[in-house]
């Protein structure tokens, strides 16, 4: 099939990580990072052309009766045990992975750029490098997957690749508990994702999407009514793989490592933490959703938890002092919109528009959360502090990131005609349709995300104008401003693009209709949390002061992220370590080690007391030889005898 | 006078005898090696005394007797060139003082 090429998105990226990893260090800075972006920039246009083929290109049985089809470009059989249980390898497009080529693609090379100027003189450039090309490979093959068995693999190297960027720097002990954590709570996620892929498999024998979407009614009825614990198996297994996304997407309760993930560099909080990596659970359900269609308990699960998550990361988002922990709570906040709006999707209501809402936010959202994200990085290097307390009025002398982090808020508050706007309505739409509640919700939650964003972008630009001394900040090199830029206007016109004609559930083509009334209360509620972001902020005053001095108590909890770290801690420390793991641990030492170390001292003292024949002297040898032959001639004559 | 088997048992078993004493108790390692000698002999003996007496006409044990003879003479080179070897190295062939090799 032409569209085969595709796989050199995959060969690209894994073929620089192992060049830039083996003889990077050999290689100049400016050479390796040059390299890698190059080598970037080609993935991309790839990218770009068998995304664009897919949607566009002359036909080659794409679409069929107004229907996208899903084509696997490449299938190779890597494993064979039994008759059912093949893995395969291969590359899969439809309308949600060539999207996601699309984005990965675009973020993950204006990354490759930014880096430039920010990394410059970093120590381990090559290194950074090499990662950034591992994470591309592993994330465009996380999304390109045939069956979920793949997907397995590539969300573990995605998963490799976070703990290696957010743990770059090494020899800070922050980056080292971080990256630690992020990798021990989505480990713990992905031990669900596993036992929901094999019971899911075991009932349906087979890994393939599209075999398990194609038919999803039949997938569940093979399993026969078979429940355990009141629910019928294929929630479990539903629920269990939504819970391997959520640890990867930082889904409430399993979110805790996102925030301290920010001690990475920022242009990787950018690129995995914001807009790619973190959406992979979106992602998974997305690629399951027909299958989750026909099971409505394992929906409303993943409603509650998207609902919750957003709420609770957008009422912390609204005290944090650290620039990075405002944007990482906005991203858990996001997320959670995705994933609501994925939940509340069902076919029935308009269309299953709730499913093309989630993706096409997906798609803004990786455009101007990561535009953020830059621009945190950009302020970030001029100021070299994550604090607020460290910036107020950078607008005078960073003209370009000012701009281009005002429209980044613009976006993600949900103003037209800025490409949030769109998606968040769509959302809305389809909240509103499954259930006022749900709707109500979301409001809200999208008018905190307004505030939060406008507190943050005045405290950095506006507020007060402290005196930086002799060290002016400065706007940032032209390799990144570039992708600021660039990801500006994206993030201004990609509202723009008739999202429905490419991604819906069952891949027909669906008209987006502005709903006004929706959309109408949504723009007030953005604007009421804007306004009321401008009193407190926008000039240096005591509202913001007195106001936490008046809920002293919910601020406290807020910024401490209402204590679900300290809880975390109390559970794995108190609970598990002392009254689980310290028994087993005496067991395994005492018992276990014990036996052995008694079978080994007594073998030992045996010898001891044995060595002194060994005396070296020959003929006491002779001596102990025949009396012992003629001990043995004697017993043989009693015998015979 | 008739020679019965005892007559050339007694003498083997004497011989023995004689080579398991030497070998315990002498300090030289050449004379220990000569002991050695006597033991052997005296199973030669014995192996052509039975084959003789006991079957008569067959000539297995003959055989075994100048085998086994041969391999005193291959096993008394290679005794001789470790007891030179002891002897360069520590200058002293008595077996009593030659106890390095122990726990």
């Amino acid at each position: 099939m032409e569209l085969s090429y595709t796989v050199l998105v995959l060969i690209i990226p894994v073929f620089m990580f192992l060049f830039l990893g083996i003889v990077g260090v050999k290689l100049s800075k400016k050479a390796a990072g040059l390299l890698g972006t190059t080598a970037m920039g080609i993935t991309t246009v790839i990218a770009y052309a068998a995304a664009l083929t897919y949607f566009f290109g002359a036909d080659q049985g794409q679409v069929v009766d107004g229907v996208r089809q899903q084509l696997t470009v490449l299938d190779i059989t890597w494993l064979e045990f039994t008759k059912n249980l093949v893995i395969k390898i291969g590359v899969l497009l439809d309308p949600i992975s060539a999207m996601m080529l699309i984005v990965i693609s675009t973020v993950s090379f204006m990354v490759h750029l930014y880096s430039l100027g920010y990394m410059d003189g970093e120590k381990g450039f090559q290194r950074y490098y090499a990662f950034l090309s591992l994470f591309t490979f592993s994330m465009l093959g996380l999304v390109l997957a045939t069956n979920i068995f793949q997907m397995y693999i590539f969300w573990e190297l995605v998963g490799v690749s976070s703990y290696l960027l957010i743990g770059f720097y090494y020899t800070l002990p922050a980056a080292v508990s971080a990256s630690k954590k992020a990798f021990i709570v989505t480990r713990f996620a992905d031990l669900g994702f596993l036992v929901g892929i094999l019971i899911l498999s075991f009932y349906t024998d087979t890994f393939d999407f599209i075999t398990l979407t194609s038919n999803p009614q039949a997938a569940i009825s093979t399993a026969g009514g078979a429940t355990f614990l009141g629910c019928s198996v294929m929630t479990w297994a539903l629920t269990l793989i939504f819970m391997g996304g959520a640890g990867k997407s930082a889904m409430f309760p399993l979110h805790i490592w996102l925030p301290d993930a920010m001690e990475g560099p920022t242009p990787v909080s950018a690129l995995i933490h914001a807009a790619t990596m973190v959406v992979a659970g979106v992602y998974l359900v997305a690629r399951m959703f027909p299958v989750y269609a026909v099971d409505a308990t394992a929906l409303d699960i993943i409603t509650v938890v998207g609902a919750f998550t957003a709420f609770y990361a957008a009422a912390v988002a609204c005290v944090q002092s650290d620039i990075k922990r405002v944007l990482a709570f906005s991203t858990i906040s996001q997320i959670a919109f995705m994933i609501t709006s994925l939940g509340v999707a069902s076919p029935e209501l308009h269309h299953g528009v709730g499913y093309m809402a989630s993706m096409f936010h997906l798609f803004t959202h990786a455009m101007f959360k990561a535009l953020l994200f830059l621009c945190a990085g950009a302020i970030i290097h001029a100021v070299h502090s994550n604090e607020m307390s460290a910036m107020g009025g950078l607008r005078k002398y960073m003209p370009i990131c000012h701009i281009a982090f005002l429209i980044g808020c613009l976006a993600i508050s949900g103003i037209p005609p800025f490409a949030g706007f769109f998606s968040k309505d769509e959302i809305l739409a389809a909240a509103y349709a499954n259930s006022p509640l749900w709707g109500v919700w979301l409001s809200v939650v999208a008018g905190m995300t307004a505030f939060y964003m406008f507190r943050l972008y005045y405290k950095i630009f506006w507020w007060n104008n402290p005196d930086y001394g002799h060290h002016t900040p400065h706007e940032a090199p032209m390799t990144m401003t570039f992708p600021l830029i660039f990801l500006g206007l994206v993030s201004i016109v990609a509202g723009f693009i008739p999202f429905g004609e490419f991604v819906t559930w069952n891949r027909e083509e669906y008209i987006i209709h502005l709903d006004w009334t929706i959309a109408g209360t949504s723009i007030v509620i953005a604007l009421i949390g804007i306004g009321l972001a401008t009193v407190m902020y926008r000039k240096e005053n005591d509202i913001p002061e007195r106001l936490a001095n008046q809920f002293r108590g919910l601020w406290t909890a807020a910024y401490h992220r209402f204590y679900m770290d300290e809880l975390y801690q109390f559970i794995t420390h108190k609970i598990i370590f002392a009254r689980i793991s310290k028994p087993i641990a005496w067991f395994d030492r005492r018992i276990i080690d014990g036996t052995m170390d008694l079978l080994a001292n007594v073998t030992n003292s045996a010898s001891f007391a044995v060595r002194r024949m060994q005396s070296g002297s020959v003929q006491t040898y002779v001596w102990f030889y025949i009396v012992g032959a003629v001990a043995v001639a004697a017993i043989t004559i009693i015998c015979l005898i | 006078m008739e020679f019965t088997i005892l007559m050339y048992l007694v003498p083997a078993m004497i011989m023995f005898g004689c080579g398991i004493y030497g070998f315990i108790t002498r300090k030289n390692m050449i004379a220990i090696l000569i002991s050695l000698e006597l033991m052997l002999n005296a199973v030669d003996i014995n192996f052509a005394v039975f084959n003789r007496f006991l079957f008569p006409g067959q000539m297995e044990g003959m055989f075994f007797s100048l085998f086994a003879i041969g391999l005193a003479a291959a096993e008394t080179a290679l005794a001789i060139a470790i007891v030179i070897n002891v002897y360069r190295a520590v200058r002293n062939v008595d077996i009593r003082q030659l106890t390095k090799m122990k726990f």
